[in-house]
Formats: C-alpha cells, sequence, structure tokens
C-alpha cells in the first residue's frame, strides 16, 4: 500500500496580537489507500486545523509555516491557491462536524449536489444529477430521487450527515478529511454513519483521516490512530496497540476518564488540570504540568521513540499493558 | 435502512418561497397594503388608456378649464371628478399619469441603488481588510449626510430630468443597501456551510453569488421595499421644492407644489389629491415593508 497522504512536520502557526499560538507543531503521520487513521485529541488540540492545513485553508493570521505535505508523492503544502482548488472536493473531500450548518440552507440538495460536480468536471446535468441520486442511494437515504429535490431543513440531522458523507464521495476523491463528522449526532445515528463510512472507504479504497475527541468511535473504525496534545502528535500507532496498551501518559489518561461498565459506582478518572493556554506552551512536553510521572527531565521536549509497535513522545512511557 | 423508508411518508417539498407566500398572506393589513399597492401600479400602468386626457399634450390641456373645483365639465365635455389644477389639467389623470413617473423613478433608482449596493457591500464582506475598511468609511460618510440633502445638492449640480433624479437618488441610497448587505454577508460568511462550499473547490465567484447572496436576500428585500418608498417620497419632496421634475412632464411632487399657492383661497384639491396619492403609494409600500421584515426576519418567527 502506497501512502496517499504524507505529512511531516507540519508546523500552523498563528501571528495573534496576542503573540504565536503554535496549533499545530510538528506533525507527522500518513495515511494509505483504504485506510482510516484516527486523529485524536481535545478541543484546542490542533487535530482541526491539521485537516484544514492539508486542505490549504487556513486564514490569516495563520500560515503553514513548515513542513510538507505530500499527496499522491505531490508537495501540496506550498501550492497554489489554483492548484489546491483543483483538489478541494475532487481529489480531497472534507466532511464537518454539524450537519445542520454544512448545507446552504436556501439550495436544494441537488443544486449543492451538482455544483459540487460540475465544478470539476465537464458533464451536462442530467449525468450528474444521475450520479447524485447514485451517491444518495449509496449512503443509505431511502428515495433519494425525491430527497434531491428536498431543502436542507427538510431532513433530519442524520440525513443530512448522509448527504454531506455523500457529498464527500461524490468525485471518488483520494482522501476524505472527516471533522468529527458524528459529534452533532445521537448514538444510534452514529454507529449508522459510522458503519457508512467506513464501508465505503473499503469499497472505494478512499483514504480517510476521521477527526475526533471521541476514543470509543475511533477505536471501532480506525485502522491506526494518532493522538494529539497541544499541536503535536503524543502517541501514534496501531488501534490495537494504542487502545490495549497505550504508552504515552496522555493516552492512559484519556483512555482511564472513558467511563464503562467495568466502573460503575466508583469515581471516574480525570486527567488533573486544565489543557495549556497555547500562547504560553510549557518548555518542552506541554503535557508534563498534568502528567503523574513528569520528571525534570520532562523540560526538554521529548524526542519521538518506538514503543512497542507505537510511536510516541515521552520519557517515561507506561509498559506493557499500561502499567509502569 | 431500508426500514426507514416505510416510516416516513414522502416529503412533501414546500419551498422556501411558498412557505413565505403563505406567512405573509397571514396579515390582512399587510395583504391589504399590497392589494392597493398593485391597484395603484395597474391604475398607473393604464393610465393613457383610462384617464380622459393626455396631461403631456398641451393641445389637450386647456387653461380656460383652470382650478375648477371636483366633479366640473371640462370645455372637452368630460367630467373633471378630482377638479383641474391651474393650467387646467384635469387632476384624476395628471395623478395617474405622475404616478407613472413618481413609481418608475422610485422603482428604477431602488433597483439599480439595489444593485450598486449589494456588489460594494459583498465585496467590502468578502475582501475584509483594507478595502472594507475603505468602502464602509465610504459608506458611513455618505450616511452621515442626510438622504434629501445629498439628493438636492446633487440635482442642482445636474439640472433637472428624469435620468437626472434617479442619479441623484441612487447616490443618496447605495449606502443603505451596502450597509445592510454587508452586516448579514459577515454574519453568513462565517458559517460553515461557506467552508464546505470552499472545501468543494468552488470558485470565489461561486461562493459569494450562489452561497453567501441568496442568504443575504431577506434583508435587501425588506430594505429595498422601505427605501422605495423613501425614493418616491424623496423625489416628490425634490420636485415640491422646484429642483426635481419639470413642470412638463409632473409628477406628484410637482402636482403639490402647483397646488400650494392656492391652499389658502380654498382651492384645496390641487394639493390635497395628488397629495394623498403619493400618501397612499408610500404607506402600502412601507405597510408591505414592515410585514415583510416580520416574516423574513428569523428572531421573530414563531
Amino acid at each position: 500500500m502506497s501512502a496517499v497522504l504524507e505529512v511531516n512536520g507540519l508546523k500552523t502557526h498563528f501571528f495573534t496580537r496576542a503573540g504565536v499560538v503554535k496549533a499545530v507543531d510538528g506533525v507527522d503521520f500518513s495515511v494509505s489507500s483504504g485506510e482510516i487513521m484516527g486523529l485524536v485529541g481535545e478541543s484546542g488540540s490542533g487535530k482541526s486545523i491539521t485537516g484544514f492545513s492539508i486542505l490549504g485553508l487556513i486564514d490569516s493570521p495563520g500560515r503553514i509555516v513548515e513542513g510538507s505535505v505530500k499527496f499522491d508523492g505531490t508537495e501540496i503544502a506550498d501550492a497554489r491557491e489554483e492548484a489546491l482548488k483543483q483538489l478541494r472536493g475532487n481529489r480531497i473531500a472534507m466532511i464537518f462536524q454539524d450537519p445542520m450548518m454544512t448545507l446552504n440552507p436556501v439550495l436544494r440538495i441537488d443544486t449543492q449536489m451538482i455544483e459540487a460536480i460540475l465544478a470539476h468536471e465537464k458533464i451536462d446535468r442530467a449525468t450528474a444529477r444521475e450520479r447524485c441520486r447514485d451517491a444518495l442511494g449509496l449512503v443509505g437515504i431511502p428515495s433519494p430521487e425525491e430527497r434531491l429535490n428536498a431543502y436542507p431543513h427538510q431532513l433530519s440531522g442524520g440525513m443530512r450527515q448522509r448527504v454531506a458523507i455523500a457529498i464527500a464521495f461524490l468525485n471518488r476523491p483520494r482522501l476524505i478529511i472527516a471533522d468529527e463528522p458524528t459529534t452533532a449526532l445521537d448514538v444510534t445515528i452514529q454507529a449508522q454513519i459510522i458503519h457508512e463510512a467506513q464501508k465505503l472507504t473499503r469499497q472505494t479504497g478512499t483514504a480517510m483521516i476521521w477527526i475526533t475527541h471521541d476514543l470509543a468511535v475511533v477505536a471501532g473504525l480506525a485502522d491506526r490512530i494518532s493522538v494529539m496534545y497541544a499541536g503535536r502528535i503524543v502517541e501514534q500507532g496501531e488501534t490495537d496497540d494504542v487502545i490495549d496498551r497505550p504508552r504515552h501518559p496522555y493516552t492512559v489518561g484519556l483512555l482511564g476518564s472513558v467511563p464503562s461498565a467495568n466502573k460503575r459506582g466508583q469515581r471516574l478518572y480525570q486527567i488533573e488540570g486544565m489543557t495549556p493556554n497555547m500562547l504560553a506552551l510549557p518548555q518542552g512536553c506541554a503535557f508534563a504540568p498534568r502528567c503523574t510521572r513528569a520528571s525534570d527531565e520532562c523540560k526538554t521536549a521529548p524526542p519521538i521513540q518506538k514503543s512497542g509497535g507505537s510511536r510516541i513522545r515521552c520519557f517515561h512511557p507506561f509498559g506493557e499493558g499500561g502499567r509502569a | 435502512m431500508t426500514d426507514m423508508t416505510a416510516a416516513k411518508p414522502a416529503v412533501r417539498v414546500e419551498t422556501p418561497f411558498q412557505r413565505f407566500r403563505a406567512e405573509f398572506f397571514e396579515s390582512r393589513i399587510a395583504t391589504a397594503a399590497l392589494i392597493v399597492f398593485s391597484s395603484i401600479v395597474v391604475l398607473a400602468l393604464l393610465a393613457p388608456w383610462i384617464t380622459p386626457q393626455n396631461p403631456y399634450d398641451l393641445g389637450q390641456v386647456d387653461v380656460l378649464d383652470g382650478r375648477l373645483p371636483p366633479g366640473s365639465e371640462a370645455f372637452a365635455g368630460y367630467t373633471m371628478w378630482l377638479g383641474s389644477d391651474g393650467s387646467g389639467r384635469d387632476l384624476y389623470s395628471a395623478i395617474l399619469y405622475g404616478l407613472r413617473i413618481s413609481l418608475s423613478v422610485g422603482v428604477a433608482s431602488g433597483i439599480i441603488a439595489l444593485a450598486i449596493g449589494m456588489m460594494i457591500g459583498l465585496i467590502a464582506a468578502y475582501m475584509g481588510g483594507r478595502i472594507e475598511a475603505v468602502i464602509m468609511r465610504l459608506v458611513d460618510l455618505q450616511l452621515s449626510f442626510p438622504a434629501s440633502l445629498v439628493a438636492l445638492m446633487l440635482v442642482a449640480i445636474l439640472g433637472k430630468g428624469v435620468d437626472k433624479i434617479i442619479l441623484a437618488l441612487v447616490v443618496a441610497q447605495w449606502a443603505y443597501y451596502a450597509r445592510t448587505v454587508r452586516g448579514t454577508a459577515l454574519v453568513e460568511r462565517r458559517k460553515e456551510y461557506v467552508e464546505a462550499a470552499q472545501c468543494l473547490g468552488l470558485s470565489q465567484t461561486q461562493v459569494v453569488f450562489r452561497h453567501i447572496l441568496p442568504n443575504c436576500l431577506a434583508p435587501l428585500i425588506v430594505v429595498g421595499t422601505v427605501q422605495t418608498a423613501h425614493a418616491i417620497s424623496l423625489e416628490a419632496t425634490l420636485s415640491f421644492l422646484g429642483v426635481g421634475l419639470p413642470q412638463t412632464q409632473p409628477s406628484l411632487g410637482v402636482l403639490i407644489a402647483n397646488g400650494f399657492e392656492y391652499l389658502l383661497s380654498g382651492r384645496y384639491w390641487i394639493s390635497v389629491f395628488p397629495g394623498l396619492a403619493l400618501l397612499t403609494t408610500v404607506m402600502s409600500i412601507n405597510l408591505v415593508g414592515d410585514h415583510l421584515r416580520d416574516v423574513l426576519n428569523p428572531r421573530l418567527k414563531k
């Protein structure tokens, strides 16, 4: 499997009046065809900015300051706007968090879908419309012909997210970036959407980056997981490794915070402290002030090291089975 | 997902326009105002066929018919139901012809100002930065003068004539539209569907005109109606002051001005009837506009 997307040392900084916010500060990962990579982190950890950086959609005062983004072997981190426009919605598609917001309320579903095709291909509207109908059928929307004529407000949240997914798959992209696509949906719909997305990536061989804060979602969905904290990936590995044998204290903490049946009645675990102020990140490891295992060594930035099947950034990783 | 097919009945496709129409006609006052306004427009359009006299044709205007009270018979044999003015124009005919001018001036300047203001507002909102700052300060500057003063100055410089009046009204009004559009577009631009559209690789023009603009239309329609009414009364004001339309092309303002000198001598009809026509027109448009605002404002939605 060749990598569809390779991100190396990506740094996206925002130059605000109050100082430089290093939203993404040296992120490396790659995604292959047909693979789903979960990008997990708390709010403000830089996971969405990573997604937008790939598409070149960083608004001023932010910009990519360093690093490379290779898409199908071509460098796109410094590509021109015109070239990126050719990729967006065509080779790289995006699915957003809130399906209530991502569809234009005054345009019919078919208008919005056909437009997405016609932006990249010169075909007649009838053919485009047919493809839209097929796409809606593919994501499990009943009577797609009728839905094409509907306005977004006539569809439920789950239905709208299916439409959004259909739009993403419309031009048979090589890569889809899904930014918390199930966060705004209730759990049963969430499961259906995840199932649908997984099925489609396998069928079409599309690579997918699934951005979420919900470990439970990626545990069942992703092939590999990258855990982000304060703009850096702190742990990266196969899903089984990361979920069952977490090494980084932050991942251990995150997993420990998930309420589960065998902890009923006990106090839920929480990671002490707050997410750091992105304007004043601590020296060295950003997680150190909240970490139970931190030492003086953590005042310098920990290098990436291999541990088990995973790559982590920590001087004091947990051993096998999440124990010291 | 096949089990969902049975559970949901087919969606009744109600376009936003249909819903808007249903909501609009819920108000009796607005419906009445719309009917009144439509009748005024129809009467004005049909003027050449339903009036006994063409007030522009000096051959048909007889000075001997001047200042006749309502109901008198003209020399040519027809009845002047609303009387005649100082130069012998049948007021009923003159009012309908005057409405034609007033309405076309109001609507034409409204549409042109809307188009210009809309473009400028959209550009300001979408470009942001220095361009926006320059444009919006210009708008502020423009709005700090009373519209009537701006129009008055322009007409004084440009001279009389329908085209010049329209130009003056456009200059006096574009800023209202620009400000409205910019305000709405700024809100819309931040919404996620715009980002989604950008992620689809649509061009900037497509994003602005296909996605942002339709979402800005609601407030624009409201401002459009109110400003059109405003333009009509502004034109009447200018003509009343004698800087608007020439005597040979009597708009409502000219007619009112003509009767002004007779008002104290008891010949009320020369000013009052054109005045009532102007009042009815402007009020019906404003009532429609007010209700449009209620219907189109999402915050006032039931």
